[in-house]
């Protein structure tokens, strides 16, 4: 589509990740990061930026192979590429970054499960050139990332009364163990997602 | 008998103690999606055990066979999914073939569970917990899937209930879910520690 790349479609290409589509409070898919690494804010972002790094990656790979996609072979096209920069990643992380590696540990392989990724794949970089591919997943991936620090953040600060290891809650404070278990990360997102539904409503009527 | 007593131990830990939607996260996008009704939640907890249970013998076969001799540790994640975008597609056009009745039950399901946590974060597990025979990997993955069923029946079941209950109009649909999930994830904490 060369004839209306103008420069609002970049911008929505960009933005429409941050809130309209966001991944985890608009869509709902990719849902077991967010429930499974946001028990402090340091590996949420971790993990979100490996996810930014994916998306744009093979946002980019796909969406410059999309003319040789054969439908038939596209799930496994899409699976084998985005594979591929998850193990680059790992590789990544586990040399530089050994401590948050190990904290994530699983959940760095099955980023190439997540369905954000392909998603993006099959809507956008399947059908649309190379930058915009690239701004798209920017975009829904800065979504992602931003979801996972408040859902981290929220966890951090009651279950520790800490974040980023930084003490913030006042002395008398008692922390929150259940926030740090399987527990805390359903019911505090279900409550996020019960408050974006309530925005959107409020803004629609 | 030790080995028998070992076993069943690991079948229950990965069904109750450590079941992975309870404990792990994995397969939340069907435990959320899927759950509206028992009878699909069924076929999708039936499919997916099948196909966790085939793949997680492959892909350790795969690995204990070809890629550690061969110290292609690097690619192990190439290999994983397409061993299991590989399984997925056998088993449909299987059961396409030879039960036409089953497929129109699973059908739908079985395109979508390639994508499922669940069974590559099960071949994933069983690298990490160093199984180390066939058989255990068989028994873990089979109760793995199960635990998966197990899960997603309570959760339809609760949710069909549920149709008939006063949510507040903020609250429909997933987040209602989620926080029901959080719930049964307390009750479920009950066993934790019991084994392993």
């Amino acid at each position: 589509m060369p004839n209306n790349t103008s420069g609002t479609n970049y911008i929505q290409a960009l933005t429409a990740g941050l809130w309209r589509e966001n991944p985890t409070f608009r869509l709902l898919i990719g849902m077991c990061p967010p429930l499974a690494v946001t028990t402090a804010v340091k590996p949420a972002l971790t993990m979100g930026l490996s996810v930014i790094f994916v998306l744009v990656c093979s946002n980019f790979v796909v969406s410059l192979l999309r003319n040789l996609l054969k439908p038939h072979l596209r799930i496994i096209m899409f699976t084998a590429t985005i594979a591929t920069f998850v193990t680059i990643c790992d590789l990544y992380l586990r040399a530089f970054q050994p401590r948050m590696s190990e904290v994530l540990g699983p959940y760095v392989p099955l980023i190439i499960v997540n369905c954000i990724i392909i998603f993006r794949a099959e809507v956008c970089a399947s059908k649309s050139d190379a930058i915009i591919s690239i701004l798209d997943g920017l975009g829904s991936g800065t979504g992602f990332t931003i979801a996972l620090c408040i859902l981290g953040g929220i966890r951090e600060i009651l279950a520790t009364g800490q974040i980023f290891e930084i003490p913030v809650m006042p002395a008398g404070f008692v922390p929150w163990a259940a926030m740090q278990m399987p527990v805390g990360a359903f019911v505090t997102l279900g409550l996020l997602l019960g408050l974006a539904s309530l925005l959107t409503s409020g803004k629609r009527s | 008998m030790d080995r028998l007593y070992v076993l069943l131990m690991g079948f229950l830990s990965v069904i109750i103690v450590n079941n992975f939607v309870f404990t792990k996260f994995l397969g939340t996008c069907p435990y959320l999606g899927v759950s509206g009704r028992l009878d699909s939640a069924l076929g999708m907890g039936l499919a997916v055990t099948f196909v966790t249970a085939l793949s997680g013998i492959l892909t350790w076969l795969v690995d204990f066979y070809i890629l550690t001799p061969l110290h292609l540790e690097i690619i192990r994640y190439i290999c994983y999914i397409i061993v299991i975008a590989g399984a997925v597609q056998l088993v449909e056009m299987y059961v396409r073939k030879f039960f036409p009745s089953l497929y129109d039950v699973f059908g739908i399901f079985l395109p979508l569970i390639s994508t499922n946590c669940v069974i590559l974060g099960v071949c994933l597990f069983i690298g990490i917990w160093g199984t180390n025979n066939l058989l255990e990997v068989a028994v873990l993955s089979t109760g793995t899937g199960l635990g998966f069923t197990l899960a997603i029946c309570i959760m339809a079941g609760i949710r069909e209930t549920m149709m008939l209950a006063d949510v507040p109009e903020c609250f429909k649909g997933a987040p209602i879910t989620l926080i029901t999930a959080g719930l049964l994830t307390l009750a479920f904490m009950a066993f934790a520690g019991m084994i392993r």
